[in-house]
């Protein structure tokens, strides 16, 4: 079977339809599928759902889909970085789904685990408690949260070997690994695709019982705050 | 009057116990990790680390190690890395002992409000529902009043909460005050400001 594909227009070809739901990794715009997203764009495929942390920015990331209106609905747990986000929520053209962070993640963990619900302490007593069922375990209040089954899973990570067997970089690792489980199907984009063997078993991320489709391509990886340091003098 | 931001952050440190594992929120809470001293801190970073370092020197930032803030920083000898589910696992499996975050509104009650102000202001909740739904302490800092000199400490918040009886305690600018059976306990009363002053701020209950 063979999972290499040459570029993010033809790892999508066949799997995108109008209305579709897709999982995306990344974090801000720390390991985020940015070659997909742009082949996304580039498709046209409207009406889209994305289950993704945050919605990028206004010219990277998801934010690319939303100033083509491509983009339905987000769930998202945080969107404070991209003001046409803000514009097209705030007039009612885009459908808004806050969820916890943790609560998202573990929403694509479960789905991908085949757990269709579970209980969660968080937002226990706030608006993200209003129509869900509540459960008492001793003596503490849960409220029942559904796993994520998404369509199609898009994620970024460091290397893949020929099998999909992904290896993640640093904190580029977050959303990745719980989106990549959830879609019917997973795109990886890596920066290097390595001979099957040369990864150690054992410092595989994510076997590649996951990954279906992967490219190799240059990642901008954008940094949204650089913040550093002085050197001290000597 | 009273503490600056540098000496809250100072007076917040001193809830840090050694080999405590803590989660810092943005703003205020950011700039504790600049007066734990010797203690023996692990910092979480709930977008996926254990070991927080300091900010990068100036040419040597990476585009993979960023903050919960989006800063980028660096790793340290300790450091390590996992995805997403399992950061909020031990966020929610009660296993980072102390969580120190701002916020807009606390009451008596210990109830939380600091992700959103209806109509004005769509940012999202972030981690911050799972982490004062599953850490061990969860201390605020923030301004005792707002810009308008209204207290920020209530009886009942107000705005959308972000969790329920949740808070332990609360350190601002005129003091510190802990959440206790039928409202709140002042512990401390900041440099220059007096109980009474710190009492006029307060809408919550004030208990002995």
């Amino acid at each position: 079977m063979k999972k290499i594909y040459a570029n993010a227009a033809e790892a999508l070809d066949g799997l995108l339809h109008d209305g579709m739901f897709i999982a995306a990794g990344g974090f801000g715009l720390c390991g985020i599928p940015e070659l997909l997203l742009a082949a996304i764009k580039d498709a046209g495929t409207k009406d889209l759902t994305f289950a993704s942390n945050n919605a990028g920015v206004d010219d990277f990331g998801i934010g690319i889909l939303l100033q083509t209106r491509q983009v339905k609905k987000m769930i998202s747990s945080y969107v404070g970085e991209n003001a046409e986000f803000m514009r097209q929520y705030l007039s009612g053209e885009l459908e808004l789904e806050f969820n916890p962070q943790g609560t998202l993640a573990e929403r694509m963990r479960a789905g991908g685990a085949g757990i269709p619900g579970f209980y969660t302490p968080t937002g226990v007593g706030t608006q993200i408690a209003e129509g869900k069922e509540e459960k008492e375990f001793n003596g503490k209040r849960y409220i029942l949260e559904e796993g994520i089954f998404a369509d199609l899973a898009i994620v970024k990570a460091w290397k893949a070997d020929e099998t999909g067997n992904l290896v993640f970089r640093k904190t580029a690792r977050n959303f990745n690994v719980p989106a990549a489980t959830c879609g019917k199907i997973c795109i990886a984009e890596v920066e290097e695709i390595v001979p099957k063997g040369s990864i150690d078993p054992d410092h595989i991320h994510l076997p590649g019982i996951y990954v279906h489709r992967i490219i190799q391509g240059d990642h901008e990886k954008r940094i949204e705050q650089v913040t550093t340091r002085k050197r001290e003098e000597a | 009057m009273g503490w600056d931001r540098n000496q809250m952050a100072e007076r917040a440190a001193q809830e840090l116990e050694d080999g405590m594992y803590v989660n810092l929120g943005i703003g205020i809470p950011t700039l504790v990790a600049n007066y734990v001293g010797d203690k023996d801190i692990t910092l979480q970073s709930e977008n996926g680390m254990l070991g927080m370092g300091p900010f990068p020197y100036e040419g040597e930032e990476d585009a993979d190690v960023i903050n919960a803030g989006k800063q980028t920083i660096t790793e340290l000898a300790r450091t390590s890395y996992f995805d997403s589910a399992t950061s909020f696992a031990m966020i929610r499996g009660g296993k980072i002992a102390a969580a120190i975050l701002g916020a807009m509104e606390v009451d008596e009650k210990g109830d939380l409000a600091n992700w959103m102000i209806p109509g004005k202001l769509v940012k999202g909740m972030g981690g911050a529902m799972d982490l004062v739904a599953g850490v061990g302490r969860v201390i605020v800092v923030m301004d005792h009043a707002n810009k308008h000199g209204q207290s920020k400490v209530l009886k009942s918040c107000t705005l959308p909460l972000t969790g329920v009886g949740v808070v332990d305690r609360i350190i601002t600018n005129l003091g510190v005050l802990d959440v206790v059976e039928g409202g709140l306990k002042i512990v401390e009363v900041a440099d220059g400001v007096t109980e009474e002053e710190l009492r006029a701020t307060t809408e919550a209950t004030i208990v002995n």
